[in-house]
Formats: structure tokens, C-alpha cells, sequence
């Protein structure tokens, strides 16, 4: 069983609700990324998201777009992403590391040669934003040959024909995109989102993370309550763009506070067994 | 993506619809002013070396080809019930051509337009702005009209509910690339006909300029079977090929994907999508439509560059000796045309697609000529 499916079964027996931050590697200075990944774990992350950048980001909105160029402007590559996990490895071999990114930068390396350097590095799932998962009857197969789960988007728009296709392809967790748009979008109906997850949940059987517009602690607990994971980037990413990047200490003590203020929160809501 | 599903069944239902189907043709007659022309260039052939005719898409309602392709788009907005355009555009053709339809059908209008492309194509701007279209320039990126685009996506997949987005060139996911060609192949199906009307023969080689591939796909398209007829796309050499400073991903780049789309792309080592460079905002794009690269594959369509100080000759060529003032991107047709014409001979038609009209590239020409207007 995969590090992502193990601990969605733990949580799902004790009733621990998963807290799931998104950073863009290299962002602010790729220097801090890996620190960065080890106090998100100290303050409460469960799994982490990590942002493999790319020149034209156009699933995310301007906070994670404006990462997406200050790694670029460091040259941060998938290749140095994957060095990043491989180093976060040698003092974490217990939460899963799930890349977040663009089919351009896999296809240059190679479907299988992409596989095998990730699996090797330590990383556990990847996210294909503009790979359709109609278009994933190759890769997916081969990213869970190799030991990876295929994680995929699910709108307020998919129709239920599209989450079974997505079901057969996916393992580990569906990621849930709790509003219409791109990452960092306002608003959020947790009504709404209740009825979308119950269909969800009638054709995919996997555990099911909900991100996007999920800002603190608050909206952190109310989507919490009809997912397995929450999933916060732009909130996060925006409050370490406040920060002087040069000011590491700051910037990893900020990180791990914001994630330490949700775990609590959710905790309180959510008592485990 | 939902969004697309939803359009690719509005555009199979409503390609095959006779209501559609007339309305469309109606508009590009009365509105438009369709068929465009097609005129014999006789002192420039004379100069050039071969018989050289231009399509005129610069004659049409709004100064290029694009209106074709808003008008398809627009017609099909107002069938799927969205009240919202919005559109990408990097010389502001296609967003100028937008702003235009989606004033006749009383729709909201936003144009995504590349900061420095805003700076580069002032009077597209203002006319966006008369025709009552909000113009946001896009800061992201390389400020050009991949960001735009993105631009656009971001936008799309945020107010889908509402909103149709009019993609202006044969590029991006299924079915735009599709559905844009058939929008414009109405210039090869007039094309055709009118030189066989006019010579009794084929051309012996058509020439358009690429960008994303909308106005090239759709003079191209109607050829595409006649073997005797040669057919060459030309993209944006910039300062020059070897230089790297160029939009000539065919000639120049490497299979990728962007844009929901597998083509050929300007890319680095890492998969990342590089800036390009073009006197011409309209070419100006790192990626091209996917069939240009089926095409080239294919070697169906031979695919070569142009510099921008080629482009910039054939320009005040076309000025000097015909009385027209192309557009910049079409300027670059022009140039192979030039190079062509001595290779096929006095008695070999060639027909060139002059995709637009220049009038909004005078400020660029004027500033690079060191003239103050
Ligand atoms: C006059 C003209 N020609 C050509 C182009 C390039 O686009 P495409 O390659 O889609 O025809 C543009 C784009 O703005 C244009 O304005």
C-alpha cells in the first residue's frame, strides 16, 4: 500500500481530519524549500503539496502564478524539484510528498524516466493540472507501475461520466476543487460542496482532499467536515510572499504557525478516536 | 475540462445546423463584406519574378481575418445563452474583431491583452475601448499573448457559467483548433475559386503567415488536396533563427504541450515555454496549432521563417508598389513570397494570404523608422 493510501486508512479509523499545505518549490528561494517542508510537517501537515514551476501556470491564479515565477527566476526545474524531495527524504520518510504541476516539464523528461526519478526521490503522488484524465490511459499506469499515485482534479462541473473515468485511473486520494476557477479563488458554499462530494463519493470510492478557497482555520473546519483532506496553498503561499525572503527564520516560524493555528482548529472540531 | 466538453457538443450540434450554418454565411456577406477580394499585384510581380495575387482579408469589416473566426464564435455564444465574451489577443486584431461582434449582439466584452503588447498596438487598444470592450493588460509572464491566453483560461474556468471565451487563432484545446479552422477556411474555399475563375488554374504555391495558424489553416485548407499546389506557412524569424530571438516554434522548436494541446513549441531544456520576439504582436506566440504540426509531419506544408527586417522590406514593398499597407504579420508572407517568386518563375501563380490590413502597425513602424507622429 502507498504512504498516501496508508494514511488516509489511519485517518479514516481514528477520525483525524488531514491537513494538506501546497508550496511552490524554490519559492520564495529554493534555499527554503526544503526547511519550509519540515516545519509545515512540525506545525501539523499530514502530506505535502509541492508546486513544480512552470512558465505558464494558467490552472493557477495570480498568488501561486507570481511563486511560479520568482522559482522560475532562480532556473528551479522539475530536476532540482525532485533533488528537493530526495533531500526532505533523508530526515522524513513518513509524510507523503505529492508534486503539483504541468505536463510540459514531465513530457521534455520522459513519461518513464519522470517515474522512475520520482519514485527514486521519495515522492508519492503527482498531480498533472492540464492533463485531462482522458488523455492519462498512459501515464497513469505508469506512474502507478512505478510506485506513484496518479492524483486528479474534480470540479463542481465534472460530470459523473468523468469521475468514473477519473476513479479507474486515480489511487491514493481525487482532489476535490471546491469552486469553479484557479487556485485562490473567494468564495466557498460548504452546502453546496456537501451535495457535490455525496455524488462524488457514490462513484469513486477513493478518499477525497478538497482545495482551493480554503484561507484559515474556519474554512479549514467547515470544509473538514465532509472531506477527508483540506488542502490550503494560496493562503499559505500569500502570507510567505509577506515575508523578507531573506529572513529564513521568520518565514519557516510563520509557516509552521499558520499550520499549527488549522491542526488545532481542526482537531478541536474533529476529535480523534 | 467541463467548460470544453460543453463547447465541443454546442460546436458538433450546431456545425451540422442549416440555421447556423446560414446565419454564419450571411454574416460574413453582409457584415464582413465577404467574399474578400481577390487582386492580381502586377507591379510587384513584375519586381518579384512570378504572377503574385493577394487574398484580401484586409478588406474585410474590422482589417483582418479574425472576424471570421469571432463571428462563428459569437454566433455560437448567443445560441449557448452566455451574456459574457472574452477573449485573448496579442496585435488586437482578434480582440478588436471580438469587441466588434459582441457589440452587434449587446454582450459583455473582456479583451486579455499582454502588457507590452498594449504599449506595441495602442490604436487596438482605443478601438477595443470605443467599441465598449474593458481591455486588462495581462502583467504575468513575458507580458505577450501567451499570457494573455493564460489569462483568459483563468478567467473561463472561474465564470463558466456566463461566459463563452473566443479564441482567436486555430490553437489551444480541442475543439478550438478544429472549429477555428473551419471558421476560416472559408478564405481557401473563396481562394480557389475566384483564381480558378480568374485563370482558369491553380496557384503553384500559396504563402501565409503563422502565428497560432488561423489565417495560414484557413487558406491552406482548401488546398490541401490539390497535389500540384505547394504550400508554405512562415513564422516570425525575429532578429534571426540562430539568434534565439524569434516566434518560429516549426521552424525552430521541439514537440510540447501547452495550452491543452500537443505541438510544436519554444521551450528550454526544462519544458519551460521561452519568450519569443516579433516586430509582429501577431505572431508573437511561443506555440502553433496542432495541425500545422500534423502538417509539417506530414510534409504537406513546407514551414520556413522571415526576420523582422525581411518583414519590414516587404512591408514598404507592398506600400511602394501596390498602395496597400499590410500588416506587419502579413508583411512576412509577403517577404517569402519575394524569395519564392525567382525560384518558380515569371508563369507560376502564387497567391499570398495578406491576412490584414496595417494601419495598426503604423505607431510600431513609425517608432522603429525614428519618426515621431
Ligand atoms: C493580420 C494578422 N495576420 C496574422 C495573425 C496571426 O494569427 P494567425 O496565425 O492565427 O493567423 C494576426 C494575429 O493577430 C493578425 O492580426
Amino acid at each position: 500500500m502507498s504512504r498516501i493510501a496508508a494514511l488516509f486508512d489511519r485517518a479514516r479509523a481514528s477520525g483525524r481530519k488531514l491537513l494538506v499545505p501546497y508550496i511552490t518549490a524554490g519559492d520564495p528561494l529554493a534555499r527554503h524549500t526544503v526547511p519550509l517542508m519540515h516545519h509545515l510537517v512540525a506545525g501539523g501537515a499530514d502530506m505535502l503539496e509541492l508546486g513544480v514551476p512552470f512558465s505558464d501556470p494558467m490552472a493557477d491564479g495570480s498568488v501561486i502564478a507570481s511563486a511560479h515565477e520568482r522559482a522560475l527566476a532562480q532556473g528551479v526545474s522539475l530536476r532540482d524539484v525532485l533533488a528537493m524531495v530526495q533531500e526532505f527524504r533523508t530526515q522524513n520518510s513518513h509524510t507523503p510528498v505529492i508534486l503539483m504541476g504541468y505536463q510540459n516539464p514531465i513530457e521534455v523528461m520522459g513519461i518513464d524516466p519522470f517515474a522512475a526519478a520520482a519514485a527514486q526521490a521519495g515522492v508519492d503522488g503527482v498531480l498533472t493540472v492540464d492533463l485531462p484524465p482522458e488523455e492519462a490511459d498512459i501515464s497513469a499506469p505508469t506512474l502507478r507501475a512505478a510506485g506513484l499515485d496518479p492524483i486528479f482534479l474534480l470540479a463542481p462541473t465534472t460530470p459523473p461520466e468523468r469521475v468514473k473515468t477519473v476513479a479507474e485511473l486515480a489511487s491514493g486520494f481525487v482532489y476535490y476543487v471546491s469552486l469553479k476557477g484557479v487556485t485562490g479563488a473567494g468564495h466557498l458554499d460548504t452546502d453546496a460542496l456537501a451535495a457535490r462530494l455525496a455524488m462524488v463519493r457514490t462513484v469513486c470510492g477513493l478518499p477525497v482532499g478538497v482545495g482551493f478557497g480554503i484561507r484559515d482555520a474556519a474554512t479549514a473546519v467547515a470544509t473538514a467536515a465532509n472531506a477527508d483532506a483540506v488542502i490550503i496553498g494560496s493562503a499559505l503561499v500569500s502570507l510567505l510572499a509577506t515575508i523578507d525572503s531573506s529572513d529564513a527564520e521568520q518565514l519557516t516560524r510563520t509557516a509552521q504557525g499558520f499550520m499549527q493555528d488549522i491542526r488545532n482548529a481542526l482537531d478541536r472540531a474533529f476529535p480523534a478516536a | 475540462m467541463t467548460a470544453v466538453s460543453e463547447l465541443e457538443a454546442a460546436y458538433t450540434k450546431y456545425r451540422q445546423d442549416p440555421d447556423f450554418v446560414k446565419e454564419f454565411e450571411q454574416d460574413l456577406r453582409d457584415y464582413v463584406g465577404r467574399p474578400s477580394a481577390m487582386y492580381r499585384c502586377a507591379r510587384m510581380s513584375e519586381e518579384y519574378g512570378a504572377e503574385i495575387w493577394f487574398k484580401r482579408e484586409d478588406l474585410n469589416h474590422t482589417g483582418a481575418h479574425k472576424i471570421n473566426n469571432a463571428i462563428g464564435q459569437a454566433l455560437l455564444a448567443k445560441r449557448l445563452g452566455k451574456t459574457r465574451i472574452i477573449a485573448e489577443t496579442g496585435a488586437g486584431q482578434h480582440g478588436v474583431a471580438t469587441a466588434t461582434v459582441a457589440a452587434r449582439l449587446g454582450l459583455e466584452c473582456v479583451i486579455y491583452m499582454g502588457a507590452e503588447d498594449v504599449v506595441r498596438q495602442m490604436p487596438n487598444v482605443y478601438r477595443m475601448k470605443l467599441l465598449g470592450a474593458t481591455v486588462v493588460p495581462v502583467e504575468s509572464g513575458t507580458r505577450t499573448l501567451k499570457d494573455a491566453l493564460n489569462e483568459a483560461m483563468r478567467d473561463w474556468v472561474t465564470n463558466v457559467d456566463n461566459t463563452f471565451y473566443i479564441i482567436g487563432t486555430a490553437a489551444g484545446m480541442h475543439p478550438y483548433p478544429q472549429m477555428v479552422r473551419d471558421f476560416q477556411s472559408v478564405i481557401g474555399r473563396e481562394a480557389r475559386a475566384q483564381l480558378l475563375e480568374k485563370t482558369g488554374r491553380l496557384p503553384d504555391a500559396v504563402v501565409a503567415c503563422v502565428g497560432g495558424g488561423s489565417n495560414a489553416i484557413g487558406i491552406f485548407h482548401a488546398f490541401l488536396n490539390d497535389a500540384s499546389v505547394a504550400l508554405y506557412g512562415v513564422e516570425a524569424g525575429g532578429d534571426g533563427v540562430e539568434t534565439g530571438r524569434h516566434a518560429a516554434p516549426l521552424t525552430a522548436g521541439r514537440p510540447g504541450v501547452l495550452h491543452g494541446n500537443r505541438t510544436y513549441l519554444m521551450e528550454d531544456q526544462n519544458g519551460q515555454i521561452i519568450g519569443t520576439h516579433s516586430v509582429s504582436a501577431g505572431l508573437d506566440y511561443p506555440g502553433v496549432g496542432p495541425e500545422h504540426s500534423w502538417l509539417k509531419d506530414l510534409g504537406r506544408v513546407s514551414y520556413d521563417a522571415i526576420t523582422d527586417a525581411e518583414a519590414m522590406s516587404a512591408f514598404h514593398d507592398v506600400i511602394r508598389l501596390e498602395g496597400i499597407i499590410p500588416a506587419l504579420e502579413s508583411s512576412h508572407a509577403v517577404a517569402y513570397a519575394k524569395k519564392l517568386a525567382p525560384q518558380l518563375g515569371r508563369d507560376k501563380i502564387l497567391l499570398v494570404n495578406l491576412s490584414g490590413r496595417g494601419d495598426k502597425d503604423i505607431n510600431t513602424v513609425a517608432k522603429l523608422e525614428g519618426i515621431a507622429l
